[in-house]
């Protein structure tokens, strides 16, 4: 059954088509529903697609600790912002959920839940979206699908003994069902960081993999860091001002975690408990993983990266004569041991699970347009794709450093809204063929 | 070091023309992408930030080539930065082949020569052949005609790490002075002569130190040699491992 989607439920484009609407917005995670509020503010014609419901992959994607990384007093969306009691506190997914459900509450345009889109393709000036409940057409398409679909696991993968367990980032709730035994958790980000301690804390001894990774301390000098990056102005860089557009694209996401207590976890922290700190996982052969020697190295890259960013906030303090009275401080540098382990057994029975922790990435294997590089990355410049009326949102530095925090998408969905209307504008307007027939 | 470093890949000219070339390509095509852009059907931006957006990226760019312009590492980075945009444009230029030849010449001694290489879809030469000798030490009851083939690992790993410092160094606009490094890797020889099955046969690590004279403070030296090894490919070679084949056959 098609759901209620308001006026156009009685449009009929052609036979094939359910119907005809201006744009369509693939996703009703943060950011689809951000938009959704902006092209209502412009008072563009749109509809929500929504694969499942409202906040999907925070709802069925997302492990039962975790909470947001950045504090409640930084949550906000166009049109609702954080109005609970805890400002410094970080919303648990339960809680972010509520959020989004209040917000997409509130919009007006019609939304489509449960539908899955199998297809989007260019058709008589504008785009067809195929879903399982219909098609329809549009002049203009935005992929709110988000970043984070799948998970990208390394080949070498496929050479981990078959009577491992193997677990991603997007497959994890708790470390309940994982056999007993070791686990070797690969990456350290903020979740390869997070499940390494819950998971060494139920029980099973963790050997984390590590490379290339951000180190920050949740809080500095009496503020969360975020805070400070905000103050300072990294998080509002812009795309079009930075030196290095692909490698900032590729930085991981930082070390950080939610905690009532708003501690740090690093990688000091993890050694502290017990856990034991491997170079990046290199390769898999003969039942044993190899690691690289390079752990050192990445560390002293984090923790060089991370006095720079304090350095500058020291700065900022200095030259903008900000009341702060705590004193500038600076973490112990990362302890990487004095022999580092460069190869472990997987096939003795002492591992049993691999958690793959390194990162995430889109999909976009329904998508029908030509606009992706040779290594699946979407052409885009701001968000603005490479195919007239297509655009996309939510992805790493889309616009700016924050543009993958929840408080990002504000900006960018405010650019790209304006964008799209204007486009909307000077394209043949009422001209297309399927939309003359409605 | 200037000796060293036309670039890191040692390319010299050849690919400092051919980047050129794929840049001025690169660019053209970007134009045109750009004045497409600017039809009606897809304007690049109706936001009134742009210009002065614009102009601050502008700003950003010159004070950067104003201040890489002052210092001198001897490294062409122009050179290598056009080579970067252009090889991520033409990906199947990126794949290079390096060679060496080797003849045993008696006992540990054999002599190694170093001439062609492939790039940029052709066979390259080096300017002239290089001749490596290895050997071992008297005290391995050799002649010692050259260095031990594992010093040799580390003169690379040394070469390649130094290249790196002065290649970030200069695009970071920082001017070195001196850069001096002394490289030593522990190796117990009950590996190589089969005395003890648990120990191998290579290094049990090597300790890299550098003493460096720059314009910088030093976490800003310790960064650009940080970088150096995230970029080095002997780093890699020797941190990861890498798949060796051997043929052999019996000569005719």
């Amino acid at each position: 059954m098609i759901p209620k989607v308001g006026k156009f439920a009685a449009k009929s484009a052609t036979a094939t088509t359910t119907g005809a609407v201006d744009v369509i917005v693939i996703g009703a995670g943060h950011s689809g529903l951000a938009m959704s509020h902006c092209l209502t503010e412009q008072a563009v014609e749109h509809l929500v697609i929504e694969r499942g419901s409202v906040a999907n992959s925070w709802r069925h994607e997302r492990w039962d600790s975790l909470r947001l990384l950045t504090p409640n007093w930084q949550l906000r969306l166009p049109g609702q912002a954080y109005a609970g009691t805890d400002p410094d506190g970080y919303l648990t997914m339960p809680e972010l959920i509520q959020f989004l459900d209040h917000y997409a509450a509130r919009m007006t345009a019609p939304l489509l839940t449960d539908t899955q889109v199998s297809a989007v393709r260019p058709e008589a000036g504008g785009y067809r979206v195929e879903t399982d409940r219909g098609d329809w057409w549009c002049r203009a398409v935005v992929i709110a699908t988000g970043a984070n679909n799948r998970q990208s696991i390394p080949a070498c993968a496929s050479a981990i003994p078959a009577e491992l367990v193997q677990e991603t980032t997007l497959g994890y709730r708790n470390p309940d069902p994982l056999p007993d035994g070791g686990v070797l958790v690969v990456g350290a980000s903020a979740s390869g960081l997070q499940l390494a301690e819950e998971i060494h804390r139920s029980g099973r001894p963790v050997t984390l993999a590590v490379g290339e990774h951000v180190r920050l301390p949740r809080l500095y000098r009496g503020k969360d860091i975020q805070w400070w990056m905000d103050a300072v102005g990294v998080l509002d860089e812009r795309y079009d001002e930075v030196d290095d557009l692909r490698r900032v694209r590729h930085v991981p996401s930082p070390q950080l975690i939610g905690t009532t207590e708003h501690r740090t976890l690093d990688l000091n922290a993890l050694t502290a408990q017990g856990v034991r700190l491997v170079g990046r996982l290199a390769n898999v052969r003969d039942g044993r993983a190899q690691f690289s020697g390079s752990l050192r190295n990445v560390c002293d890259l984090a923790d060089l990266k991370m006095n720079r960013l304090l350095d500058r906030v020291d700065r900022w303090i200095d030259s903008t004569g900000y009341e702060c009275s705590a004193a500038p401080q600076r973490l112990e540098p990362t302890q990487t041991g004095a022999q580092n382990c460069l190869e472990m057994n997987l096939a003795n029975g002492e591992v049993g699970t691999v958690v793959w922790a390194t990162g995430l990435h889109p999909d976009y294997s329904w998508l029908d347009v030509p606009v992706l590089d040779r290594k699946g990355v979407i052409r885009h410049e701001g968000g603005v794709v490479d195919a007239p009326g297509l655009y996309v949102l939510g992805l790493p530095f889309l616009r700016r450093r924050k543009s993958t925090f929840i408080h990002g998408a504000e900006d960018d969905v405010r650019d790209l809204a304006q964008h799209l209307h204007a486009w909307l504008g000077t394209a043949s307007a009422g001209f297309h063929p399927l939309k003359m027939a409605v | 070091l200037n000796q060293a470093s036309p670039n890191h890949l040692g390319l010299g000219a050849r690919l400092f023309s051919f980047s050129q070339k794929k840049h001025a390509l690169y660019h053209a095509g970007f134009n045109a992408r750009a004045a497409n852009c600017a039809q009606p059907e897809r304007p690049v931006s109706p936001n009134k930030q742009n210009s002065g957006e614009k102009q601050m990226q502008n700003q950003t760019t010159t004070q950067a080539a104003k201040q890489a312009a002052n210092v001198n590492n001897g490294v062409n980075i122009e050179a290598l930065l056009g080579a970067r945009e252009a090889l991520t444009a033409a990906p199947e230029a990126a794949q290079f082949k390096w060679r060496a030849s080797s003849e045993w010449i008696n006992g540990t001694h054999t002599r190694s020569k170093v001439e062609k290489f492939f790039g940029l879809g052709e066979e390259h030469s080096h300017r002239s052949p290089f001749f490596l000798d290895t050997d071992h030490p008297e005290v391995f009851a050799s002649e010692d005609k050259g260095a031990t083939p594992v010093e040799m690992v580390l003169v690379g790993l040394s070469g390649c790490l130094g290249a790196g410092i002065a290649t970030v160094a200069q695009n970071r606009g920082i001017q070195l002075r001196s850069v001096k490094t002394t490289l030593e890797a522990g190796m117990d020889l009950a590996g190589i002569l089969g005395i003890d099955g648990d120990v191998r046969n290579g290094f049990d690590g090597i300790r890299v130190k550098y003493e460096i004279d720059a314009d910088a403070g030093e976490d800003e030296i310790r960064a650009v040699v940080a970088q150096s090894q995230k970029r080095s490919a002997v780093y890699d070679i020797l941190t990861n491992p890498t798949d060796v084949w051997v043929e052999v056959r019996k000569s005719a």
